[in-house]
């Protein structure tokens, strides 16, 4: 190697000053909502990074937000609103002005709220506003509102709330520093993104055990000490096999079972009464359990008793009662859930199934852990220490989006309860407000009647059949037919069914489709060609769409765009106020409240406007209560962040909880304060309140914890939480089912009802797996440089994710003749494509898969023409149906989980062939779409030219 | 390695251009060269227009041709370097040359000697330009000892054919020169096949695992590229192309660099003077297309290490 | 000056990655190209952005591998850029000193003033650290955040390479592996950091942490294989046990 003679280094400039400003504020490249650095320099962006005093991501920031500044220069951007001129569906517009937008939305609506206001269907996509959305749809008289929930994890949600007050998503998180056993169910790249990297390299540094059960080893399986590459659909059975193995060898926390859980409770046993399978109660309602001490039936408030978790015991009037534990313990020992049984649908062997239950049981217990940190009990009982178990659990989408999803997450809320594992040290832990009561108070309202609001939100959490809303007939209030007996439970509302339901009228059709970020005729549907149809059908007697009208709001030119009459042209995030309320889906963490807001960071340089800023705006030429004074003028001049500073959801609750009171000296419940955005502003645009330490753990039963969360506003009484092992809710709906109570369902919906509503979880097979003829698994992952359909847009991350392939078992493809790179035709039920294959080893033998969302419309976007996101990009939407195969009598059940109406996107079961003769590109081709003006597309983009520091003198 | 139009070009051409030079240079030292002021004027207008002109090709083939004349600084450490100083210098004695053989029509003494610089001259930047190549490490069928003969020898192959064609122009023939060809064309024949035998046969001193250091947990195979979209690496280094192919595109070089030149240089010989430059001129012309085929094949049969971690388990 | 220098400063700056930690989610790469596009070599130009075949400078790539086959395979995640070697070919070959490694600190850099794109470091680099900018026709590569790290504008938690920041997982280190007693070097050495291609002779300075072992046995979390089942003494019916497991 050739060596000169040292000489002096160049001269490079090392201390370049990179920004002349710095703006705080919170990322929304996904719904993570980390805390971002945003350094401006002549009025441009030159650099977004993490916080690092941000308790979501602590400085960092992943791929998604660190390519914002393309996110938001885009050329897909929308500029201007827009009018329909020509047919709906091709894409062609003229630019309008706001006042003509505004007003055109406001008579719509207006013609709607005085006649009939549940003829509005207004369905929020990804917002992160449901505060304030929900609360507009309230006031405006509609029930037909949700967000996307429905078809995104709402399974994982209402497990969870139903059955331990709070759930996986962002409402929980592990014990990162204590655990030692941690295992991921179903887990791609998800809510929660980056505290899950910033928690999973903690655990690999600590040499925590991590297990990621997921039938592609892709993402944050490649760092798993163990992957397990289970079939889809079947997670339920894993789960119940481990607790019938905990079951078998008594390892199980019973104490933890008797004082936080309602495993103790008496389950009346009177087969053919209107409460058998409901749980005794006293005379005041209180539960009913068997004390071991004074060996008969107390109440199982009273702190003295000592509980017994097995029976059968005789009730004061006579009637055997058995307590929940033994019916879930009978439940779970049966053959069918012993790993031997098991082996086979699950693809994972006996042998690990019964080591899995062994290192959960040794870690649990043999490795429990003690925090010296005392705490006081709901009785007022004083505890020493804090005992934790450390084994820490999450899941989402990989579980939740099957038609058993529910029952599953069921389960593994079980399997927690049953180690001790849910908010002790180690293990599962809720962040503030949860836990909620079981289930959280709040039941959904049905539509009153013109001009008049809601009677409460829209949204909520049925108790039983009463709560439900449906008509004399049984049949459904909700265009989406949530919270029917179709979908009982459905909590974040059916998004994905609102189409074809307006199409078909049934229930009942409506007038206007207002939708935000839902890209409901492209990623977001099921059945994409017959969606794009439904939005273009007309009514044959009239010659109107059957959908007359319809409102779209987004950023960008994405697919649904093309479909609208009237749109909306958002911000991004960089030029808006937004507010991450405690109301919504807060940033807690386990050991404190925390949200957050958004503020502009740069001015729009087009005609858009912050969505939230339109709806208050339409809220008030509506004249909606809440949205006007006494005397019908705005009540928020000042629009969102008027909103967010001055609204009150009850008396001192507003959607931001720090720094309330005249002085911003209260947190949590507190007077409106008036500078409450500039508090935020200076405080980087966040706010985090602790819980004492005593309150950390134990929530759902620490005096500390519930005390702190009632004055915080969290909750109206300090009562604890007891956790439904056994969920009489549930039983409930059966016991309509078989003929008891005021409503019961409609003939043709009992068997079903009756089998699904089951109090104790179980697993059943996903209801796809009667296709016969369909051998394979075809689902999807979110790749972690992408947030669903966005990224595309973007053009330093399409260099990552421009187009995506099948990717197939190397053994599989093998036999199938397929080699790497062909062509391949994958045919469900429904539809066909052709698109090409990838093979791989870390994949479930019987499963393909594929990048989510990747695959884009020619025309959409503002990509070119042969993007190949068109050309080789693919979605297996076009293979999915809403609805399940025609049962006797014709009727077609949503394709969905029947307790809450979750998409079964996962359920998808497919056969797969080389092509015959391969395509020029990847099929079905759909038409492509005319744009409206939009920014031209730049063939070279040298972003940044403008920052680089001038060369320094030598 | 992507087989640049411009590189093939220029190493070919210029290649030859200095080859020629070279033999002129050689044989007026030996006092062979025909003081021939026609035959100057065509030899040197070739060689050096040769030369110029793929020297210009790489020039304007930079990102900064402006620039190019730093590339003569670093000559101390760089190949690349040593080739452009080594090719201007070698300007100074052809021109020299040039004034006698063409200005004056002598090639003794004094200019023999500047014939000689010339020569010295070309083959240095010939030498200079194999091993460019040859010390590339990350491409270990070019970073082998079959790369700097084989480029001598077959600029000496194309430079005697140029000049036996050119002299056949003149009338004039040379027996030692056809011997000379004869030797190059045997030669070089011999070499390329032993260098293909050498990369066909030689196994890959770095691998997929070596590459990022996984070998050691098993066999590693490329999952996901970092992007779908193309780059700069896999288009300037990930050209592949088929052993059949390149068994094919072998057979044709083997042929049209060597069997074909020498039939048609053994047939110059035995045909009378006036119908002899049809066949040494189709001899030069289908040696340089060969050549040009040889060269192709040595960039498409080049594997860089960097395909190591988009998908190649061997380079 | 393609010369190596002759006599480096001790300081060897270089990054560490941990491949057992990498999640494969890109954020490297990502903020690398962000902050890169408006620093020193600003900007990272992306030709058809919007295309087809859109093509952009990226000084660090993710790429992800099967590793081995069936139980014992694994997926591994690998982010790829400059290891600022040691004897960096990519210098020397340089014919117009426009690369060069800096003595105050080993950091290997292109002074794109005398580059004149000819390509020939990028060849000479068997890692593909260097990516060739078509529109400005020089040579561009990592930095290692040079306009970073001995910032004084920037918040001193901040002058560390972009890469290494935005690490969600905290797979990326950075620190001077010249000095044995350097938590980087320390690091190193706990994990068996290792040099990737070492028969080529560039002695990298960058090092690569290995995968751990797997743990897919019982015993590694010192467990038994399986549970053996409760046994009420005495008998006792159904879930006897149980009570004897509820304390008072």
């Amino acid at each position: 190697m050739p060596r000169g003679t040292a000489e002096r280094d160049p001269a490079v400039a090392t201390n370049h000053p990179i920004a002349d400003e710095v703006k705080f504020t919170t990322c929304y490249m996904c719904a993570c909502r980390c805390g971002i650095k945003v350094h401006l320099k002549d009025g441009g962006i030159r650099y977004i990074e993490g916080n690092q005093n941000h308790p979501v991501n602590h400085g960092v920031l992943c791929a998604k937000g660190s390519a914002g500044i393309m996110q938001h220069s885009s050329p897909a951007r929308l500029r201007k609103p827009l009018k329909r001129v020509g047919e709906r569906g091709r894409g062609e517009f003229r630019e309008i002005e706001w006042e003509e937008a505004l007003g055109t939305a406001a008579d719509w609506l207006g013609a709607i709220r005085a006649r009939d206001p549940k003829q509005l269907a207004f369905f929020t996509g990804r917002a992160q506003s449901q505060a304030l959305t929900g609360w507009g749809a309230q006031h405006f008289g509609t029930p037909n509102y949700a967000a996307h929930g429905g078809f995104c994890s709402v399974n994982m949600a209402a497990a969870g709330l139903y059955t331990i007050g709070g759930s996986f998503w962002e409402f929980g998180e592990p014990d990162w520093e204590r655990t030692k056993y941690f295992l991921l169910f179903g887990v791609a790249e998800d809510h929660d993104s980056n505290p899950i990297k910033i928690g999973l390299g903690k655990l690999k540094g600590r040499g925590a055990k991590v297990v990621s059960i997921n039938p592609i080893r892709t993402g944050y399986s490649a760092i798993a000490d163990e992957w397990i590459g289970i079939r889809p659909g079947t997670d339920g059975l894993l789960v119940l096999s481990l607790i019938h193995e905990l079951l078998r060898a008594g390892k199980i926390d019973a104490d933890y079972l008797v004082r936080y859980t309602n495993a103790p409770w008496l389950v009346i046993d009177d087969e053919g009464a209107a409460d058998h399978g409901l749980c005794a109660r006293g005379t005041g309602g209180q539960p009913l359990i068997w004390d071991r001490r004074r060996e008969r039936v107390v109440s199982g408030n009273d702190p003295e008793a000592l509980p017994t978790l097995r029976g059968p015991r005789t009730l004061s009037d006579g009637r055997r009662a058995v307590p929940a534990f033994e019916l879930l313990a009978r439940r779970c020992l049966e053959p069918r859930y012993a790993p031997d049984a098991v082996a086979a649908e699950t693809g994972i062997s006996a042998t690990t199934i019964k080591r899995l239950a062994a290192e959960l049981a040794h870690v649990a217990f043999e490795e429990a852990i003690v925090l010296d940190q005392p705490w006081t009990d709901c009785h007022g009982r004083h505890h020493a220490r804090m005992i934790g178990r450390p084994v820490a659990m999450h899941a989402m989408r990989g579980i939740s989006a099957h038609a058993n999803g529910f029952h599953t997450c069921r389960a593994l809320h079980l399997l927690q309860m049953l180690l001790g594992a849910v908010d002790t040290p180690g293990s599962f832990r809720y962040e503030p407000p949860f836990p909620r009561l079981i289930p959280p108070s709040g039941k959904p309202a049905g539509p009153v009647g013109p001009n008049t609001p809601l009677l409460g939100p829209p949204l909520g959490f049925p108790q039983g059949p009463e709560d439900l809303l449906i008509d004399e007939a049984g049949k459904a209030m909700r265009i989406d037919k949530a919270f029917s007996w179709e979908a009982p439970l459905a909590a974040h509302g059916l998004l994905h069914l609102v189409i074809a339901n307006a199409c078909k009228g049934d229930p009942y059709p409506i007038d206007t489709l207002f939708l935000y970020m839902a890209n409901m005729s492209w990623n977001s549907a099921m059945n994409t060609a017959r969606t794009m149809r439904m939005l273009c059908e007309r009514d044959a007697a009239t010659t109107d769409y059957r959908i007359p009208r319809i409102i779209y709001s987004d950023a960008f030119y994405s697919e649904m765009v093309a479909y609208s009459d009237l749109v909306l042209p958002d911000t991004t995030y960089l030029e808006r106020y937004d507010c991450i309320s405690l109301l919504d889906r807060p940033i807690s963490d386990a050991d404190a409240a925390a949200d957050a807001i958004r503020r502009p960071v740069v001015k729009p340089d087009r005609d858009v406007r912050p969505f939230q800023d339109v709806l208050i705006d339409l809220g008030a030429r509506l004249k909606l209560p809440g949205f006007v004074t006494a005397d019908g003028s705005p009540k928020y001049p000042g629009l969102y962040p008027d909103y967010i500073v001055n609204h009150e959801r009850k008396p001192g609750i507003g959607p931001l909880a720090g720094w309330r009171g005249a002085n911003g000296g209260q947190a949590g419940a507190g007077a409106v304060n008036p500078s409450q955005l500039e508090r935020y502003i200076e405080n980087q645009c966040f706010w985090r309140g602790e819980i004492p330490p005593e309150g950390r753990y134990y929530k759902f039963a620490n005096r500390t914890y519930l005390e702190w969360s009632q004055a915080m506003g969290f909750r109206d009484h300090a009562e604890p939480v007891v956790l439904q092992l056994y969920s009489e809710v549930l039983q409930k709906f059966r016991l309509a089912a078989r003929g008891h109570g005021r409503v019961q369902p409609p003939a043709m919906h009992r068997d079903r009802v009756a089998k699904y509503f089951d109090p104790l979880p179980y697993w059943y097979a996903p209801f796809e797996s009667e296709s016969a003829g369909y051998p394979l698994h075809a689902i999807t992952q979110r790749p972690m440089a992408m947030y669903h359909s966005w990224g595309s847009q973007n053009a330093w991350l399409r260099q990552i994710h421009g187009e995506n392939l099948l990717h197939i078992h190397r053994g599989r493809a093998e036999e199938l003749g397929i080699a790497d790179g062909d062509w391949v035709t994958v045919t469900s039920p429904h539809g066909r494509i052709n698109v090409r294959a990838k093979l791989m080893d870390g994949v479930n033998r019987d499963t393909l898969w594929t990048w989510n969302a990747i695959g884009k419309r020619a025309g959409a976007w503002n990509l070119a023409p042969s993007a190949h996101e068109t050309t080789r990009g693919f979605l297996l939407n076009h293979l999915i149906s809403e609805l399940l195969p025609a049962r006797e009598g014709g009727y077609r059940y949503a394709n969905a989980d029947p307790v809450t109406g979750q998409a079964a996107w996962y359920d998808l079961r497919v056969k797969i062939e080389k092509a015959p003769a391969p395509p020029a590109r990847a099929e079905p081709v759909f038409a492509a779409l005319e744009a409206p003006p939009l920014a031209a597309r730049p063939s070279v983009l040298r972003y940044g030219a403008k920052f680089r520091p001038p060369r320094p003198r030598a | 390695m992507h087989p640049a139009l411009s590189v093939i070009v220029f190493t070919t051409v210029s290649g030859a251009g200095y080859g020629l030079l070279a033999w002129v240079g050689v044989w007026a030292v030996a006092g062979w060269l025909p003081a021939d002021r026609g035959l100057a004027a065509a030899s040197l207008a070739l060689s050096l227009g040769a030369i110029t002109a793929g020297l210009l090709s790489s020039t304007l083939h930079l990102g900064h041709p402006e620039r190019s004349w730093r590339a003569f600084s670093q000559w101390r450490s760089s190949w690349l370097s040593r080739e452009g100083v080594s090719s201007i210098a070698t300007y100074a004695p052809a021109l020299l040359f040039a004034v006698g053989w063409l200005g004056i029509g002598s090639t003794g003494g004094i200019w023999a000697l500047f014939g000689a610089i010339s020569a010295v001259g070309a083959v240095a930047t010939v030498v200079c330009t194999a091993f460019i190549y040859q010390s590339l490490k990350p491409i270990q069928r070019w970073s082998n000892g079959w790369v700097l003969p084989n480029y001598l020898v077959l600029s000496a192959m194309t430079g005697v054919l140029w000049l036996i064609a050119i002299m056949s122009l003149f009338g004039m023939t040379d027996g030692f020169l056809a011997l000379a060809a004869f030797l190059c064309i045997a030669l070089a024949a011999v070499l390329k096949i032993q260098y293909w035998r050498f990369i066909d046969r030689t196994a890959s001193r770095s691998d997929a695992g070596s590459a990022t250091g996984l070998g050691a947990l098993g066999r590693v195979r490329l999952f996901e590229a970092p992007h779908t979209s193309e780059n700069y690496l896999m288009k300037e280094m990930g050209f592949r192309i088929a052993r059949k192919h390149a068994a094919k595109l072998r057979m044709i070089a083997l042929v049209a660099a060597f069997f074909l030149p020498l039939l048609l240089t053994l047939a110059g010989l035995l045909m009378p003077t006036a119908l002899v430059a049809p066949f040494t001129f189709a001899a030069a012309l289908i040696a340089i297309l060969g050549v040009l085929i040889e060269r192709w094949l040595f960039f498409a049969e080049a594997k860089h290490t960097v395909t190591l971690y988009y998908g190649a388990e061997r380079a | 000056m393609t010369s190596l220098p002759t006599h480096l400063e001790p300081k060897r700056l270089g990054l560490v990655i941990d491949l057992d930690i990498c999640v494969g989610c890109h954020a490297c790469a990502v903020n690398c190209k962000q902050w890169n596009s408006g620093g020193v070599a600003a900007p990272l130009t992306d030709l058809e952005p919007y295309g087809p075949d859109p093509l952009g400078v990226w000084f660090n790539r993710v790429h992800t591998f099967e590793v081995g086959e069936g139980e014992t395979g694994r997926t591994v995640h690998f982010p790829r850029s400059c290891l600022h070697c040691a004897e960096p070919d990519c210098v020397t070959v340089c014919p117009t000193g426009a690369s060069y490694k800096r003595v105050e600190d080993g950091i290997v850099l292109v002074d794109e003033d005398l580059c004149i794109g000819c390509k020939l470091c990028s060849w000479a680099c068997p890692y593909g650290a260097r990516e060739y900018d078509y529109d400005a026709g020089v040579m561009k590569k990592c930095t290692l955040c040079i306009d970073r790290i001995y910032n004084d504008t920037l918040e001193e938690a901040s002058r560390v390479p972009a890469c290494v920041s935005t690490c969600p997982a905290s797979a990326r280190h950075f620190g001077d592996l010249g000095d044995p007693g350097s938590a980087i070097s320390t690091l190193v050495r706990e994990r068996g950091g290792y040099d990737l291609m070492p028969e080529l002779g560039y002695a990298p300075t960058n090092k690569y942490l290995p995968p751990r072992p797997r743990r897919t046995a019982a015993r590694d979390v010192r467990a038994s294989t399986e549970l053996t089942p409760a046994v009420a003494a005495g008998g006792g019916g159904f879930l006897a046990w149980v009570d004897r497991l509820l304390s008072g």
